[in-house]
């Protein structure tokens, strides 16, 4: 069918003001992607390592968190790749819980006004800025005990 | 090419009455993710380390692994509904986004299938010697 370029088109994404809302709904797309690929991929790795024994658990652990004294090139930069998944993975997956309520929360029809709506997409932010935090924190505290 | 029929217009082009059901699936796992992914977080952080004998001992309670085969059904299931639209919204060519929407069906069911069958496993047989 023949289209005229010049017809009108509905508004689109540049003609609206940007702020804390539009941010969280493009992030709560881009979290989800992450965490539907490179999370998952990394949990199901993980949980068939345990099924696989303690010498595919240690595989695991080699590859993904510490390689030890005797680490090969590929070894370290796994690991610091990883190193970067673990935090981009654990704060994706957590904006992504919180988002995800503040969306379940607003199908229920509630959270529309122009204030409110801007608390809570900030809300989300904050959220899971602290629980990655807390959860990094202990597990960093876990490790410098042991 | 002519204007084809009226049928030959509209299908494949979108609601057959299925959109309804995708947001309601998408809502109702997202539940399922919300409740069983906050119970991983919290069971793995009661966890007094994470060597390979307190994590197998661990995935291999009943308690453990049937939580654990449901994420796995619950987060694909959603993993499906969101990707789904995301390709429905950024691949405007039909031939490519068939073909996206077919990886993505079958990364869905086979990574769920994988890791449902490494829990089952494991809780069922026990570690290899």
């Amino acid at each position: 069918m023949a289209q005229n370029p010049n017809r009108p088109l509905s508004p689109h994404l540049g003609i609206y003001q940007k702020g804390a809302h539009m941010m969280a709904s493009i992030t709560h797309r881009i979290t989800g992607f992450v965490i539907a690929t490179v999370g998952m991929l990394t949990l199901l790795w993980w949980i068939a390592s345990i099924a696989g024994g303690a010498e595919s658990y240690a595989s695991f652990q080699t590859w993904t968190i510490d390689a030890g004294k005797e680490a090969t090139g590929w070894q370290t930069a796994s690991n610091w790749f990883f190193r970067f998944v673990a935090v981009g993975v654990l704060w994706s997956f957590f904006q992504h819980f919180f988002s995800g309520i503040r969306h379940l929360l607003m199908d229920l029809g509630a959270g529309y006004e122009l204030k409110t709506n801007r608390t809570w997409a900030i809300a989300t932010y904050i959220a899971s800025i602290t629980a990655t935090g807390l959860v990094l924190l202990y597990v960093a505290n876990r490790m410098m005990g042991a | 090419m002519g204007n084809g029929t009226e049928i030959g217009r509209v299908r494949g082009l979108g609601s057959a009455k299925h959109g309804s059901k995708h947001w309601i699936d998408q809502r109702l796992t997202a539940l399922g993710n919300l409740l069983l992914t906050a119970w991983l977080v919290i069971s793995l952080l009661m966890l007094p380390n994470f060597q390979h004998e307190t994590v197998a001992a661990w995935m291999a309670q009943p308690s453990v692994a049937v939580p654990l085969i449901l994420m796995l059904v619950s987060i694909f299931w959603h993993v499906k509904l969101g990707l789904q639209v995301f390709i429905e919204d950024y691949f405007h060519d039909e031939g490519n986004k068939l073909a996206m929407l077919t990886l993505l069906n079958f990364y869905v069911i086979g990574a769920a299938a994988f890791g449902i069958f490494m829990v089952a496993k494991h809780a069922f047989a026990g570690v290899p010697a």
